[in-house]
């Protein structure tokens, strides 16, 4: 066991995982230690510079932007997992049938995700968050998945295509096992280095489209999360004024972050396929 | 080429525009609120004046006819996109979302190509340089510091930038695409104050690809370098600069450049997000404007030209691909 995490652990994937612990640590146990009335209007002075009482001072109305963080990174959290989530188990089903079964149904899904993958996904998201105005983390990370599922659909497409012509499935095949069986005991375990590469791709695109959508002022506002302090930091001028303290530290945490899930996802890749050269995208 | 392909790829670009502009047609009528009544009311909730609230609500209904069957609505609203008809703004009244959305294109797609052609160059240089066996190795480390910028989005990046190089270090202007007030012309001042303007937008989206594009060409080149051509051409006693960009970069940068029409749509998201950063008068800040406004016609044009934008570059690279690759004969 301790060979086979030895060879797991490349330097690559500890520097990875170390740099997410750093982000997810605090941001999923910290919102524990915080006190709620800090996000109140006027908790503090406006726009004042980290003291002790406010570690990493306060905003244009007084909140406080390390509790507005701690609760914040949450929600951030739970967009990019709902919807690299959804978009990796949707991708998963839809290339598993269209790689295992051939035939029209392939042909359908196939053409769909080749035109899919040529509309910008913003551009679709724009007029959902313009159009429907309730959005809650939830509702945006399965907003999000439904324009982020034609890459991995195609990814698990071809993998299958690859596993189904092997021995051991044209064996199971022959000796009358189910599709189903065949899919789901022989297959699956065979994808799980591909499907946990592909979600850590899936959970970063989904995370981009929501920081996205926040930047331009479409999340909910109500929410705190990431990307809706640096709008409310933009709106606010916080960088003309000086105000470091607001609108630096997202951005420092979303690049740790990226950088992690980089590293994890090129790490994963290169198990994934050990043959081939480290590729990103 | 012959026609049969062409006219195949004609008609899956038609498809996709069809069907991303039936996608927006159909998002905006989904919404069960009554659109007029939530956009007024949005306008006014952000402490716009609506002035001409009730031309613009007998407008609105008539654009959108909304007294009118579904199916007649879906064609009419075709039909106005056929004829480049994308409606009035509602920020500023009399003059249409597409003239609107014209006046900002060339700044964006300026932008736009200079730094994808500046990035996709560079990137793949650095690249293909990295796997190269005669190149020293400190070269290499290049390659691995340009990569975890890659995992950065841009807008995050040019935030940084801005700090850095506009307000701190004053070396850069803080945003807009020209001095205000300066009087522009065809001579080298205007050229020079433009591109200082556009130097930080398109640094910080060159910044964010070049790791992109080097690791992917580092990886084909290393395959590419197994290829009996190559030892052939090394036997035959080519110059080493030669075999490397006539025999092993030529070959190289094809996948590279299907690549590149993928990316396209991602490029665009990416450009929209940094000119609001950098106030550039783009489409991306006509967009801003418009949502933060609710100009309902300018949001729905802008989306349009994002997806017919990146429609247009992919048949255009898909197109020109056979003339870069003589071994795909169509």
């Amino acid at each position: 066991m301790s060979h086979r995490l030895q060879h797991f652990l490349t330097p690559m994937m500890t520097l990875g995982l170390v740099l997410l612990a750093l982000i997810l640590v605090p941001g999923l146990f910290g919102q524990w230690f915080t006190d709620p009335d800090q996000l109140r209007l006027m908790a503090g002075g406006i726009n004042a510079p980290p003291s002790w009482a406010h570690l990493l001072g306060t905003q244009n109305e007084g909140r406080d932007v390390l509790t507005y963080i701690l609760k914040g990174m949450p929600n951030t959290l739970l967009i990019g997992l709902v919807g690299g989530g959804s978009a990796v188990l949707l991708g998963t089903v839809l290339g598993m049938v269209a790689g295992y079964f051939g035939g029209p149904l392939d042909g359908l899904i196939r053409n769909t995700v080749d035109i899919g993958l040529t509309i910008p996904p913003l551009a679709i998201l724009i007029m959902i968050a313009a159009s429907f105005s309730v959005v809650t983390p939830l509702t945006m990370g399965l907003v999000i998945a439904l324009t982020s599922w034609m890459h991995p659909t195609r990814v698990i497409r071809s993998q299958v295509l690859s596993l189904r012509e092997r021995e051991f499935v044209l064996l199971l095949r022959l000796s009358g096992a189910s599709p189903t069986q065949i899919i789901f005991l022989e297959l699956m375990p065979n994808l799980i280095p591909f499907l946990a590469a592909t979600f850590v791709n899936a959970f970063a695109t989904a995370l981009l489209a929501s920081i996205g959508l926040e930047v331009l002022g479409l999340g909910s506002l109500h929410t705190p999360t990431l990307g809706n302090l640096i709008y409310f930091a933009i709106i606010g001028n916080a960088m003309w004024l000086g105000l470091w303290w607001w609108w630096l530290p997202p951005i420092l945490i979303f690049i740790v972050f990226f950088m992690g899930l980089f590293f994890v996802s090129t790490a994963l890749d290169a198990l994934a396929n050990p043959r081939l050269e480290p590729r990103s995208g | 080429m012959n026609l049969r392909y062409l006219g195949r790829r004609m008609a899956t670009f038609l498809l996709t525009i069809f069907i991303a502009s039936t996608l927006n047609f159909a998002i905006t009528r989904l919404t069960p609120q009554d659109p007029i009544a939530a956009l007024l009311g949005r306008m006014a909730s952000r402490g716009r004046s609506v002035e001409n609230g009730a031309e613009i609500t007998a407008l609105f209904r008539e654009r959108l006819g909304l007294d009118e069957t579904l199916p007649q609505q879906y064609l009419n609203y075709l039909l106005d996109l056929l004829r480049g008809d994308m409606g009035y703004s509602l920020a500023f009244f009399p003059i249409k979302a597409e003239a609107v959305i014209l006046r900002a294109l060339p700044w964006t797609l300026g932008l736009l190509s200079v730094a994808t052609l500046l990035a996709f160059t560079i990137g793949n240089l650095l690249g293909a340089l990295a796997a190269w066996p005669q190149v020293p190795r400190a070269f290499r480390w290049l390659v691995y510091l340009s990569m975890p910028f890659s995992a950065i989005p841009y807008y995050l990046l040019a935030l940084i930038l801005v700090y850095l190089f506009a307000l701190n270090w004053q070396f850069f202007p803080l945003g807009g695409a020209f001095t205000t007030g300066s009087t522009r012309g065809r001579d080298l001042a205007t050229f020079a104050d433009m591109a200082r303007h556009a130097t930080l937008p398109v640094l910080s989206v060159v910044l964010a690809v070049v790791g992109f594009w080097a690791l992917s060409m580092r990886g084909i080149m290393a395959t590419v370098l197994g290829e009996d051509y190559l030892i052939y051409a090394e036997a035959r006693g080519l110059r080493s600069r030669r075999i490397f960009s006539h025999y092993a970069m030529r070959n190289a940068m094809l996948p590279q450049v299907t690549a590149l029409a993928i990316d396209f749509g991602r490029l665009i998201s990416g450009q929209v997000l940094v000119e609001i950063i950098f106030n550039y008068p783009g489409v991306g800040w006509v967009l801003y404007n418009a949502l933060r406004s609710a100009d309902f016609f300018v949001i729905q044009g802008v989306t349009l030209f994002m997806i017919f934008t990146v429609a247009v570059a992919t048949l255009l690279l898909d197109l020109i691909y056979p003339l870069l690759d003589p071994r795909i004969r169509y």
